[in-house]
């Protein structure tokens, strides 16, 4: 009746009963607060059937920073066993159990934290930086943004009914199979991926034609800003590279589910072809991570170094250069699984390649500096890490690229160091820097700049003693995954200043807590009036803050690059004309969305557990209301004149409630 | 309806008739390639292959009207970078799997 | 070029909607792409069992090709139709494209069930792990395909041509010639290759 769900799948040991009881208790104080504010139609209406992008991205970056919590105490858990678990100690966690929190460490950060603050970046700047209102398919951004979310359900579960995977962020059949993992931890894990990297291919097709069709008057694509270009490329990526990923997955599901024979041991399978396929995706996959964030220093470069960027047209070529190379490295992540020589030569020369692009990008931010008036704000600062953890982490990565020196390092802790200085140091910093420089812009108020200083100086120092001991020990033999080791390796005082890293990191972490609520405190001083705190180049520093909901009441006709930039310069030579209010086309609120979603989150279950009648229900009720809302002939609102006018000449936006 | 939507591929009634006959005249070439065996099996997988490739060209262009379109040709651009994206991931995987057949079998 | 901005324009709204639908197929000829690579990967891992060309009957592929192929040309028809706002020849070429659809489906189902009931389903060997899945997948694709011309064929008896229904029409007109390109790549590489 109820597939492979019996009670049992609700005994868990101590620290994961603790979390249930926690998320449990949680989640009554805030339907009790919901209840007491009366706040359940606001919710629904603002915000569950909302069809905005700035709202949609908003609630990206909250469920993105709440798994970028349980990311953190995933690390924080791994570096207490490890500092501990030496000889005769076999720290406080069983192995079966730190299986899982690295496993659930690396998919929430990569999947969650990583796509989730990208899409949510996505979508609250795309729009504005290219003078539109919307995405191209609101409806299918709101879907996207539900799929994620129930992606990221499903990994919670796991925590409170069953178990998650053990097998690593990625699971190499021949233990990702049901003859090694018999449990339904792979499937977690493949089900809450595959649901929102569905969620991720349709946002890359989302963004795509967005940047490509709806771009303002005037702005060709060589005056598009570059965090634009670099959403545009990581779009491509994501369009090229998700349908792998859903095929990768779908066929380990198939071995597991229908007794197929794609990776199995016996029946002519071939477990080595799981991780051809797979990392044919997770190449294109970190460069997703990072192209945008590339794109958000070269905004920030410019603005707080008050000159425009430096070698325009060669970032744009070296971002299409870096997307195009992508493609062709992913073997680099496993020259040790057994091709010849010629094979791994190959790949190790394309993967040296691509650093050259990526080292035109980091001198064309130095030389945008060189000269500027620069402004070390936080966003400078976090920029400034970066170079230096993203230069070191990327260095790593061309010696590794070296297949022979690949060999001895492979899987140690060497390898962890590299990415984690690429992930932390690009992908993180760089939201830390997208996080203080557009605040002000979506929230209305600045963030307090002492407070961020001091966040910032935790994270790099708990970055540095986190992580820089990491090559050491990979140096030094140490590997991967490992939840215990020998006195004699001499390893235990690294790891003990690893774990001293992550304290800092984790100080910054109530630091930014802090700026946030001190910053909320104060933000009738710090309110941002004029809607472009930093004297910023690029359309979205054009509307109010927060913008109103339909972005522009005029469409901005563009002439240049770094179009408000060039507006601003207009401005005080000629003074501003009359404009005529138009009526707005906006799309109506849908709760489609969330309901699709929440039948899949139920298909999903159903699938994990075999709960066949239930795959059958949902996956019909899946589709009824799909149908239904693509034979909705009339999604779109006309918002008049009269209404537009009024809003628009509202000098400040107290509060974001709309229609 | 108000006013005639612009449909930008308008196919004509031709270019459907031309593209069925065409691919139905590759299918059968194909078929009997392999069931009358006129020729070797590896000069006839290869044949095979560009009878396929050929008469995928011709649905493109005549039913899909593929390069029909106006500046900046937005469809045959995608297309041509999922081409080749699609060669490297085919003929990439090919390559690794028979050199890791070869290397370890 | 961008164009302007706002939602609402019915030409606006077609073609970006058009071209967001061929940027998706663009994403499953990648899927495709990447089950036809492990189809060819696997598909000499028999363990033990038979290959394709003791399994596969030609002729039973080709009326498969034939019919398949005659239902893209009848699509065709339909979303030119559709574009002349004709709704009873839209109805009829789409109907008919149905018709053939299903037949499509009869026959392979057919097949498979008849490879599942002599004990070669998809768990006898990695090949026919990844023959089923390809060709299912494919099979899958062409439901889906059938279940939205239902759809349409409500849509517009109901309510005619429309804005909204061309548009989806247009759509649709596209998934169903695209089936068909890769439904060559699959009669060429898994039955025509399979029987050398």
């Amino acid at each position: 009746m109820f597939g492979k769900l019996t009670l049992d799948a609700l005994k868990h040991g101590p620290i994961e009963s603790g979390v249930s009881y926690s998320v449990g208790i949680v989640a009554i104080i805030v339907i009790t607060l919901l209840f007491y504010f009366k706040g359940w139609e606001g919710l629904w209406k603002g915000w569950i059937t909302t069809l905005d992008p700035k709202r949609i991205g908003r609630m990206y970056l909250i469920v993105s920073l709440l798994m970028l919590f349980k990311g953190v105490v995933d690390a924080g858990m791994i570096r207490a066993q490890l500092a501990f678990s030496v000889g005769e100690s076999h720290g406080y966690l069983e192995s079966n159990h730190f299986q899982q929190i690295f496993t659930a460490h690396g998919t929430s950060m990569i999947f969650f934290v990583g796509m989730g603050v990208v899409f949510g970046l996505l979508n609250i700047i795309v729009p504005l930086q290219i003078g539109a209102r919307d995405v191209a398919f609101p409806f299918l951004n709101s879907l996207s943004f539900w799929l994620f979310s129930v992606g990221a359900i499903l990994v919670n579960l796991s925590l409170m009914v069953g178990n998650f995977s053990g097998a690593g962020w990625l699971p190499y059949p021949p233990l990702s199979e049901l003859q090694y993992s018999p449990d339904v931890g792979i499937d977690y894990w493949i089900w809450s991926v595959q649901i929102a990297g569905i969620g991720s291919l349709l946002s890359g097709v989302n963004f795509f034609v967005t940047i490509l069709k709806m771009r303002a008057p005037g702005m060709t694509l060589m005056r598009m800003p570059l965090f634009t270009w670099s959403a545009l490329n990581a779009m491509v990526l994501v369009i090229f590279a998700f349908p792998i990923l859903t095929v990768a997955l779908a066929l380990l599901s198939l071995d597991r589910t229908l007794g197929m024979h794609f990776f199995t041991t016996d029946g002519g399978g071939n477990p080595m072809l799981f991780v051809n396929l797979i990392w044919a995706w997770g190449h294109p996959e970190v460069y997703i991570l990072i192209l945008p964030f590339f794109g958000v220093f070269s905004e920030v470069v410019s603005t707080f170094s008050e000159k425009r960027l430096f070698g325009y047209t060669s970032m744009v070529w070296a971002l299409a250069a870096i997307t195009f190379l992508s493609f062709l490295v992913w073997l680099h992540h496993f020259f040790t699984m057994g091709a010849g020589a010629n094979v791994n030569a190959f790949f190790g020369v394309m993967t040296m390649l691509i650093a050259v692009p990526t080292g035109v990008k980091v001198f064309n931010w130095l030389f945008t500096m060189y000269g500027g008036r620069i402004h070390f704000k936080t966003p400078m600062l976090w920029f400034l890490a970066f170079i230096f953890i993203f230069g070191t982490g990327g260095m790593t990565g061309v010696l590794m690229a070296i297949p022979p020196a690949d060999y001895q390092v492979h899987n140690s802790l060497f390898l962890i160091a590299h990415f984690h200085s690429m992930v932390i140091g690009g992908v993180l910093f760089g939201f830390f820097a997208a996080y203080s420089y557009w605040f002000p812009k979506v929230f209305g108020f600045t963030l307090n700049e002492k407070i961020g200083r001091y966040a910032f100086w935790c994270w790099f120092m708990g970055f540095i003693l986190a992580i820089m001991p990491l090559y050491v020990l990979g140096m030094m033999g140490a590997t991967r995954r490992l939840d215990h080791y020998d006195a004699s390796t001499g390893w235990q005082p690294l790891y003990i200043v690893a774990a001293v890293g992550i304290i800092f990191i984790v100080l910054g972490v109530i630091l930014q807590n802090i700026q946030l609520l001190a910053s909320i405190a104060e933000r009738r001083r710090n309110r941002d009036y004029t809607g472009d705190p930093w004297n910023g180049r690029t359309l979205e520093w054009a509307t109010s803050s927060p913008p109103k909901f339909y972005n522009f009441a005029f469409v901005p006709e563009v002439h240049g690059r770094d179009a408000f930039w060039s507006m601003k310069q207009a401005e005080k030579a000629g003074g501003e004309h009359e404009h005529h209010y138009e009526a707005i086309h906006m799309p109506k609120r849908s709760g489609m969305g969330f309901y699709i979603g929440m039948w899949v989150f139920l298909l999903g279950f159903g699938l994990i557990w075999h709960i066949w009648w239930l795959v059958a229900l949902t996956f019909l009720g899946m589709l009824i209301f799909t149908i239904i809302r693509l034979s909705d002939d009339e999604p779109e609102q006309l918002i008049p004149a009269s209404k537009i006018k009024r809003i628009d000449l509202t000098k400040r936006h107290v509060h974001n409630g709309h229609s | 309806m108000k006013h005639k939507i612009y449909t930008e591929h308008l196919g004509t009634f031709k270019s459907y008739i031309i593209g069925f006959i065409l691919s139905l005249l590759l299918t059968f070439s194909a078929y009997f390639l392999v069931t009358e065996k006129w020729l070797h099996s590896q000069t006839t997988a290869l044949i095979l292959a560009a009878l396929a490739l050929t008469q995928a060209l011709i649905q493109l262009v005549f039913f899909l009207h593929l390069g029909q379109e106006r500046t900046p040709y937005w469809n045959l651009q995608t297309f041509l970078f999922m081409l080749g994206v699609l060669f490297i991931i085919v003929l990439g995987t090919l390559w690794i799997m028979h050199n890791l057949d070869y290397q370890m079998m | 070029m961008g164009t302007a901005s706002h939602a609402g324009t019915g030409q606006e709204t077609y073609e970006r909607t058009v071209f967001g639908f061929w940027v998706y197929l663009m994403t499953d000829c990648i899927l495709f792409a990447t089950l036809f690579a492990t189809y060819v990967v696997l598909q000499n891992n028999l363990n033990g069992g038979p290959s394709g060309k003791e399994l596969f009957h030609l002729p039973f592929a080709l009326s498969e090709t034939l019919i398949l192929l005659v239902s893209s040309f009848t699509s065709g028809l339909a979303v030119m139709a559709a574009q002349n706002l004709k709704k009873v020849p839209t109805l009829t070429w789409l109907g008919a494209t149905f018709l053939l659809g299903l037949a499509f489906i009869i026959l392979e189902v057919t097949e498979f069930t008849h490879l599942v009931q002599e004990g070669n389903s998809w768990q006898r060997s990695a090949f026919l792990s990844s023959f089923f899945t390809l060709v299912g997948t494919h099979g899958a694709h062409i439901t889906s395909g059938l279940l939205w011309i239902l759809v349409m064929l409500f849509q517009i008896a109901f309510r005619g041509i429309n804005i909204a229904s061309l548009r989806r029409v247009a759509c649709l007109g596209l998934f169903w010639h695209f089936l068909d390109v890769i439904w060559i790549f699959i009669f060429t590489i898994v039955y025509l290759m399979g029987a050398l």
